[in-house]
């Protein structure tokens, strides 16, 4: 047991370039440490109950969610979480993932959107259903290619508008997203801060969610992330699975294109 | 918007005959739908999506404002600094500190006048080594620049509004939007221009 923790260490350190890049030395201590626990990451404690989630009969229709299409037919899961967020003719609008897995939830299931936004993160008490389903579904994406598509006229709108969206100043101290995500090599505190408008590090803002976040040990997902990124831009609350979350994420989802998703990870 | 494109291209030629430049200002569709999808929460009211007229400009231009357009609004934006009536600039260095530590202030669920999240962005006293760099080190701002009367007017009203002297800084408006305290400020000003603060040993 010791043996293989100090081997799985050992791989780990020389397995990591992006520690080894990286100038920060509190940054690179906790890239470390994260990838000697993505080795053993509590996520997938999710990924098994969101499975079980989405074969069990809910809801007032006592349905599945084995009919759900998330953009690859109806009941396939592989593969699809790479390619979202995508465009739903049946929703007429695009979606991330989570806004899809609440679609199907609300549709094949019955159950109420103002039920499942009531307190849509997780808590000590509480992990809601669709952090476990979207846990389980962007694991059945692990190691594949980001290809969020661009066809639909409708995902390039998306694209547009989550970037205008993106660089938007307003509120009580003047800050859009830019603020902290449109320059390279900043960071707030020891927080190192990804520039999402550049490819190579847009795939920052994918790569590790839905992630176990160590602080607190709770399962978030990217609902979640960008939620609590508008608390502190000192803006109004985003709704829940809205348009606006699914264009941003379509904005910087696209701008990672190409890149390996890993599967979900373990976060600060 | 075409730097973007570009950036995609480059990353995902296959996206070539789909990524044309946009044909259109987005920011309108993207205020339409924030309006759309956000709702007050705490201390965030809906007003906070509207742009006035400095974040207009800005936003408009991508931070980079013609020069009349910037001078002019710089102008009215010093202007509408209210100066201490006592015309004394400086407080307690020590509660600036505490104050450039809290990060809290303006959010869902905080009160106006809590914190000036300095560290957030800025290093400020040598006893703390956690903190950010969106913003330029200020460590030995006064042993630097002086610790006369001009220096300390520029430390007070950066910090009242950052706008007046870079229209799209970075930094928040912390008197104009009333986060901070007119004492508050001038605690924040004595940890710069003290000369007993750790920031100018």
């Amino acid at each position: 047991m010791k043996q293989a923790l100090v081997l799985g260490i050992v791989a780990a350190v020389a397995w990591l370039p992006a520690a080894a890049q990286t100038a920060d030395p509190t940054a690179a201590e906790f890239d470390k440490f994260r990838a000697i626990m993505e080795q053993d990451n509590p996520a997938e404690l999710f990924e098994v109950k969101g499975e079980e989630l989405w074969r069990a009969r809910r809801g007032p229709k006592n349905a599945s969610l084995e009919q759900c299409d998330l953009g690859l037919g109806a009941g396939v899961v592989k593969g699809a979480y790479a390619q979202m967020p995508r465009y739903f003719a049946d929703a007429d609008r695009v979606m991330d993932v989570e806004a899809r897995i609440v679609h199907c939830m609300m549709t094949l299931q019955g159950f109420k959107y103002e039920e499942l936004a009531k307190q849509p993160f997780s808590n000590e008490t509480r992990t809601p259903e669709p952090v476990s389903l979207v846990t389980y579904v962007a694991a059945q994406s692990r190691g594949m290619k980001l290809a969020s598509p661009q066809n639909h006229p409708k995902e390039r709108d998306a694209y547009e508008t989550g970037k205008a969206i993106f660089h938007y100043r307003a509120g009580a101290f003047d800050f859009s997203c830019a603020s902290c995500h449109g320059v390279d090599d900043k960071r707030i505190r020891t927080q190192p801060l990804p520039n999402f408008t550049k490819p190579e590090q847009a795939i920052l803002a994918v790569r590790g969610w839905p992630g176990y976040r160590m602080t607190g040990g709770l399962m978030h997902t990217l609902q979640w992330r960008l939620n609590d990124c508008y608390r502190q831009q000192r803006f109004p609350e985003p709704g829940y699975v809205s348009e606006t979350l699914s264009a941003l994420l379509t904005y910087v989802t696209v701008n990672a294109n190409g890149q390996v998703y890993r599967g979900p990870g373990i976060k600060r | 918007m075409r730097l973007a494109c570009a950036g995609l291209l480059a990353a995902a030629a296959a996206l070539l005959a789909s990524c044309a430049a946009p044909t259109r200002d987005y920011q309108p569709d993207a205020l339409a739908m924030m309006k759309r999808d956000f709702h007050a929460r705490g201390s965030a009211g809906m007003d906070r999506l509207n742009e006035d007229s400095v974040q207009a400009a800005c936003n408009k231009s991508q931070d980079n404002p013609p020069q009349e357009v910037a001078a002019k609004l710089e102008k009215e934006q010093f202007a509408a600094i209210k100066w201490p009536a006592d015309g004394k600039l400086t407080g307690d260095w020590k509660a600036g500190e505490r104050i450039a530590q809290n990060g809290r202030g303006m959010a869902w669920n905080d009160k106006a006048g809590e914190g000036g999240s300095c560290y957030n962005c800025h290093q400020v006293g040598p006893g703390e080594s956690s903190f950010g760099t969106v913003g330029p080190s200020l460590y030995q701002f006064a042993k630097k620049r002086g610790y006369g009367m001009d220096i300390q007017r520029y430390a007070y009203g950066k910090i009242y509004n950052a706008k007046a002297y870079n229209l799209c800084s970075q930094m928040p408006r912390f008197g104009h939007v009333k986060a901070l305290t007119e004492q508050q400020m001038k605690d924040l000003t004595a940890l710069l221009m003290d000369p007993a603060s750790p920031v100018n040993q």
